[in-house]
């Protein structure tokens, strides 16, 4: 067994520097790494470029970094929740390229895979298009969009053990395992880290060879952005 | 005219039976409340999940369980969750039967345009640009015109695009349209609408063939 274990977020965020390009998972602030958001506010590098679907919300998740004018640089889907982002990017401090949804998903996993690009029908005819290849195959249209070039990776999962293999929970699955080896370093934090062999090999989400560096979290808001429930009585 | 919960229910009666069916944020949500009976479809929510269920009674709720509005949701039975890239593959490679969305602007070749206002809204497309470049059904759910009267059913979209020539039908406060090579071609009016409110509120080609039908909603 190969060991992925590291004490705690200080040491797997070690070798992060200004500047640096690092991926992300989460949707909204369901799923995100955040034991590493907090460590990288408090690490306080600046110029990163943040790949990630959302932009959190004003006071957590990637809000945070924004608030301290660490990110330069945001790739996303969509970033409705978040006034300070809206602020910085219509002032032009801060860097935003939007890109459809499944192309996010997909560009991690072709750095994952290694893809270095693919053709994909969305965004043909818009502004996403502008500047890239595009190309017919059976009488349909499709743009050639490229793999993404990361440093790190930060990556939440529900369950995981010393090898680095990671088990996901619900929806907060979504973009963590697309981005696990898509970038140099992948660090996994989960909520709980157990011993080698207490997971069945059968259930394993992500295998360990994707993940470089495993610890488990202090402690898990999981913050809810819509808390929507009906009543009883409906 | 119809409210919100109208519109949602005259596009629930487009809902087949084992229906792949993803419904996007604001109007679209509603359809999963009007189901026809006798049918069985199935909710994807692009975030990760198929068998989408209601909301979570009070206290039920959890965090990692939600739908791409962020909203908290339970499943069905049967229901499965999966990554992001799996999510998409089932919308790229038409594995869904249907996607219902809103949208800002419709042009009469089927254009939608729904993720920007240049210099005002800018939130992102979300997954709208991967869903519309792929679904081979796609129904529009919105208003006729916008906060202003302006018509949303235009020649050419103004604002930025979000799908080329995509659209299939259009349900609106006032009618049922179908996009065609001419045109928007007015299939329903909505209760109480007549032919030339409809025709007022609708820049681009109106196509109207014979006697148009009121809708029916029940």
């Amino acid at each position: 067994m190969i060991r992925k274990t590291v004490t705690n977020a200080t040491e797997a965020l070690l070798g992060i520097k200004d500047n640096m390009t690092l991926m992300l998972g989460g949707f909204g602030l369901c799923g995100i790494p955040e034991n590493a958001i907090a460590e990288l506010v408090k690490l306080n590098n600046t110029g990163l470029t943040c790949i990630s679907n959302n932009a959190g919300v004003d006071d957590f998740g990637l809000g945070l970094l924004l608030q301290k004018r660490q990110i330069k640089k945001m790739i996303s889907s969509y970033v409705g929740e978040n006034d300070e982002f809206e602020r910085q990017m219509l002032s032009g401090e801060l860097d935003v390229e939007l890109i459809p949804q499944g192309t996010l998903a997909e560009r991690c996993k072709a750095a994952q895979g290694g893809f270095p690009a693919f053709y994909t029908p969305a965004g043909y005819g818009t502004e996403v298009a502008e500047g890239k290849e595009t190309r017919e195959f059976n009488g349909k249209m499709y743009v050639l969009e490229k793999a993404f070039k990361a440093d790190f990776a930060f990556v939440k999962a529900w369950k995981g053990d010393e090898a680095g293999n990671l088990i996901f929970k619900g929806t907060a699955r979504n973009f963590n395992p697309c981005m696990c080896g898509a970038a140099k370093i992948t660090v996994a934090e989960v909520e709980e880290l157990v011993p080698a062999g207490t997971l069945d090999p059968d259930h394993i989400h992500v295998p360990g060879i994707f993940v470089q560096r495993i610890f488990q979290g202090d402690h898990y808001e999981k913050r809810i952005e819509q808390r929507t429930v009906r009543t009883k009585q409906q | 005219m119809l409210d919100k919960n109208g519109i949602a229910k005259r596009i629930a009666k487009e809902l087949k039976d084992k229906y792949f069916v993803n419904l996007g944020i604001g109007i679209p949500t509603l359809v999963a409340n009007y189901i026809p009976e006798g049918i069985e479809v199935e909710f994807q929510s692009e975030n990760g999940v198929l068998g989408m269920g209601p909301f979570p009674f009070e206290g039920e709720e959890d965090a990692d369980i939600i739908n791409a509005g962020k909203q908290t949701i339970t499943t069905m039975p049967g229901a499965s969750f999966f990554d992001s890239a799996t999510s998409f593959n089932m919308i790229r490679g038409q594995h869904v039967d249907l996607t219902i969305l809103g949208a800002m602007e419709v042009s009469e070749d089927g254009d939608i345009a729904n993720w920007k206002i240049p210099g005002k809204m800018v939130k992102g497309m979300g997954g709208a640009m991967d869903l519309v470049a792929s679904a081979e059904n796609i129904i529009v759910a919105m208003m006729h015109t916008n906060k202003k009267g302006e018509s949303k059913l235009l020649k050419k979209c103004s604002l930025p695009l979000t799908g080329v020539k995509c659209v299939k039908r259009i349900v609106t406060n006032l009618a049922l349209l179908e996009i065609t090579e001419n045109g928007f071609k007015l299939l329903e009016r909505a209760p109480g609408v007549t032919v030339e409110d409809i025709r007022n509120a609708t820049e681009g080609n109106l196509i109207i063939e014979g006697e148009i039908p009121e809708m029916i909603l029940n």
